[in-house]
């Protein structure tokens, strides 16, 4: 399954955005993001809204629109550098190679297309299969998704099913060519509570039965706690730590994630241990130029924060760009 | 889809009978009364309370709209005071010609209109754009006398490409069929015929349709630009699937809702451009029968010509209501 020996199948390297407007400062959304994800491997990017995910995972697949859009860096799929490949060629391999599912499963959807088309669609545009052939195999894949009655339900609307249901369906669309690379953004955040469980093992199990990698999007670290390998943090369009799902749950370096995990409900805690959100917001960002962006919500700032930029170091196969992080022993 | 069409069928009597009350309603707040109205302004005393009592307007006032309501249903909408020919028999005649010079009208600018618009829409900020948002600016602020009388001045008058005005060439003898002169000359093989109206009718169809073409213009463009920002989009785009397909199957018939309600919209401007159109190009049909009975006070007539109006207005509606049940399953299947 992996291109050519030892190499990730996607490579991000320095990858940088920014959003350009007329008369406006420019908007740096991702500022230098690296990180690779190795075939079938299942990678959590994590941060609070607004901190460059969409923005990441669009750049990847050059989704973001081209005008006001200055991208840098480089984004390699098995080799093959996507920012600079024709948009002919980034068609035929947009939705075969790599594929998405986003956030809001019905707006997402073509409202006035039976799910049906919206699937085969893609199938006859990259298997060359004809209307009858690519039907059956739209049938078989609702099945797989665990849509009851496919047959029947191939020719539904979107508004005709559940939010889990139209899910399923954006899923059963991103997999539909087996693709080698699957991104979700927020797949289940626009989901019931009850339904989000289920997204996430359908999500689970298809990746591990086809193969795919998947780069798990969310704010939530209680979704990447029972899915992913490796975590990537994201702060304000910079990965400010990254490390295996287990070291970092257990041993947060990073004040961001520290914060991050203390702020979110465990069944293990002590009793009597209240939650802590992590004070102030994103606005209170200061830029990363000259100093840490985390620094005035950082109860560990010292002088340096708010001076030089914490550069990103990897020791032990942990990533952490903090001038003063929190002890390992801390937990 | 069929019980979605009778729905609609039904919900369209209530907005006529209040149409009607309407009108009625205004032929009692005339001065004199409808009597005086319908016989004009020379009446007799005498001849306006046999009127009055010939008509029930001695009776309650829920019998009159009654009696009024039989009478428009019985197709019997008096007679013109200018003429003293039964009105029906007056807007019958008349019709053909202002159906044709409308349908013409919105042909052009729908088909001109649509296609312009996605053009605009998808080199947004290009020179096409551009020229097509100014062009869509004067469009809607040249008034149709004058655009009318612009175009016949160059195209007729001094090209003389187009005939100035009528319907029809001395001479030509066309078999009436549908009354719209130009389909009638292709049903019935007389080329001639057929080509000789379509002449006539280019200069007018072109000033009749200039603004709703502005309007549909920009209206779809609009709409384009909306529908290729929208999430389904990008997941069209996010599944590699070719740009063709994006537009047509994806971006247009999307954007395509918003501008059915928009066409509907402009077929009664269209009513209200074809009086001034029809003015100036000397087309003798409806718009002709209106402007000189609101001259001529000729009430019988306005009457009945508003409720015709008031029809043809609700029954386009309708259409464009059957449109996005077509388009749009979530209005169909709810
Ligand atoms: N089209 C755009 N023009 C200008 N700025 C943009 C644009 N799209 C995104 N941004 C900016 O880029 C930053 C990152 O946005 P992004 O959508 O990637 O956040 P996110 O991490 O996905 O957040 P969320 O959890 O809310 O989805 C934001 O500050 C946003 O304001
Ligand atoms: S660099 Fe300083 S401000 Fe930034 S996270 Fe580390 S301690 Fe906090
Ligand atoms: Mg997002």
């Amino acid at each position: 399954m992996t291109g050519s020996k030892g190499a990730p199948l996607l490579q991000v390297r320095d990858l940088r955005v920014a959003f350009r407007r007329r008369g406006e400062p420019e908007t740096v959304a991702v500022d230098g993001v690296s990180f690779d994800v190795a075939a079938g491997q299942v990678v959590g990017l994590v941060g609070e809204s607004g901190c460059g995910k969409s923005v990441t995972s669009m750049a990847i697949m050059r989704l973001l629109p081209q005008r006001g859009v200055h991208i840098t860096g480089s984004v390699k799929l098995d080799g093959e550098e996507l920012l600079t490949l024709s948009d002919a060629r980034m068609r035929e391999r947009r939705g075969r190679d790599l594929s998405m599912v986003f956030q809001d499963p019905l707006s997402s959807l073509n409202p006035v297309i039976p799910i049906g088309l919206q699937i085969t669609e893609v199938l006859r545009r990259h298997r060359g299969m004809d209307k009858e052939k690519a039907r059956e195999a739209a049938v078989e894949l609702l099945d797989r998704v665990g849509i009851p009655d496919p047959r029947r339900r191939i020719t539904a609307y979107p508004h005709q099913l559940s939010g889990g249901m139209r899910q399923r369906v954006m899923i059963a669309i991103a997999l539909a060519c087996a693709p080698r690379l699957l991104i979700a953004d927020e797949p289940t955040t626009a989901l019931d509570v009850t339904i989000q469980a289920q997204i996430l093992e359908l999500l689970k199990e298809m990746v591990a039965e086809t193969g795919a990698a998947l780069i798990m999007i969310t704010h939530d670290l209680g979704v990447v706690a029972g899915l992913c390998e490796t975590v990537n943090v994201l702060y304000a369009g910079r990965i400010v730590e990254r490390a295996q799902r287990h070291r970092l749950f257990g041993t947060p370096r990073h004040p961001y994630t520290h914060g991050l995990l203390r702020s979110i409900p465990r069944l293990d805690a002590p009793a009597g241990e209240a939650l802590e959100a992590i004070p102030g917001s994103v606005v209170d960002n200061v830029p990363w130029t000259h100093a840490c962006a985390f620094a005035p919500r950082c109860h560990r700032s010292v002088e340096r924060c708010l001076e030089v930029t914490p550069a990103g170091e990897t020791t032990g196969g942990r990533l952490l760009r903090c001038h003063n992080p929190v002890p390992a022993s801390a937990e | 889809m069929l019980r979605f069409v009778l729905r609609r069928l039904l919900q369209v009597i209530p907005t006529l009978l209040l149409l009607s009350l309407l009108v009625f309603a205004w032929l009692r707040a005339l001065p004199g009364g409808p009597a005086s109205a319908f016989l004009g302004d020379r009446a007799t005393p005498e001849a306006i309370a046999a009127l009055n009592r010939q008509l029930g307007l001695d009776q309650p006032i829920f019998i009159q709209y009654g009696q009024f309501l039989g009478r428009i249903l019985s197709g019997d909408f008096g007679a013109s005071t200018i003429t003293g020919q039964p009105v029906l028999a007056e807007i019958g005649r008349a019709l053909p010609a202002t159906v044709e010079l409308s349908l013409a009208a919105l042909l052009i600018a729908v088909l001109l209109g649509i296609p312009l618009g996605y053009l605009a829409a998808s080199r947004r900020g290009g020179p096409l754009d551009v020229s097509t948002i100014m062009g869509t600016l004067v469009g809607v602020a040249v008034p149709v006398f004058f655009l009318g009388y612009l175009l016949k001045a160059f195209f007729a008058v001094q090209l003389r490409w187009f005939p100035p005005s009528g319907r029809q060439a001395v001479g030509i003898d066309a078999t009436d069929v549908t009354g719209l002169a130009v389909l009638d000359g292709l049903l019935t093989r007389e080329w001639d015929a057929s080509w000789d109206a379509l002449l006539h009718l280019v200069l007018p169809a072109v000033t009749l349709a200039t603004i709703p073409l502005a309007v549909i213009v920009r209206i779809t463009r609009a709409s384009v630009l909306d529908v290729m920002g929208s999430d389904f989009v990008r997941t069209a785009n996010s599944k590699g699937l070719a740009p063709g397909t994006v537009r047509g199957r994806h971006v247009l018939r999307n954007a395509l809702l918003p501008v059915s309600t928009t066409i509907g919209l402009q077929v009664g401007l269209l009513l209200a451009g074809a009086v001034l159109t029809e003015k100036v190009f000397v087309w003798g049909g409806i718009g002709t029968l209106l402007a000189d009975a609101i001259t001529l006070k000729d009430y019988p007539r306005l009457q009945a010509l508003l409720l015709l109006g008031a029809l043809v207005y609700v029954l386009v509606n309708l259409l464009v209501d059957l449109s996005y049940a077509i388009i749009d399953p979530r209005v169909r299947l709810t």
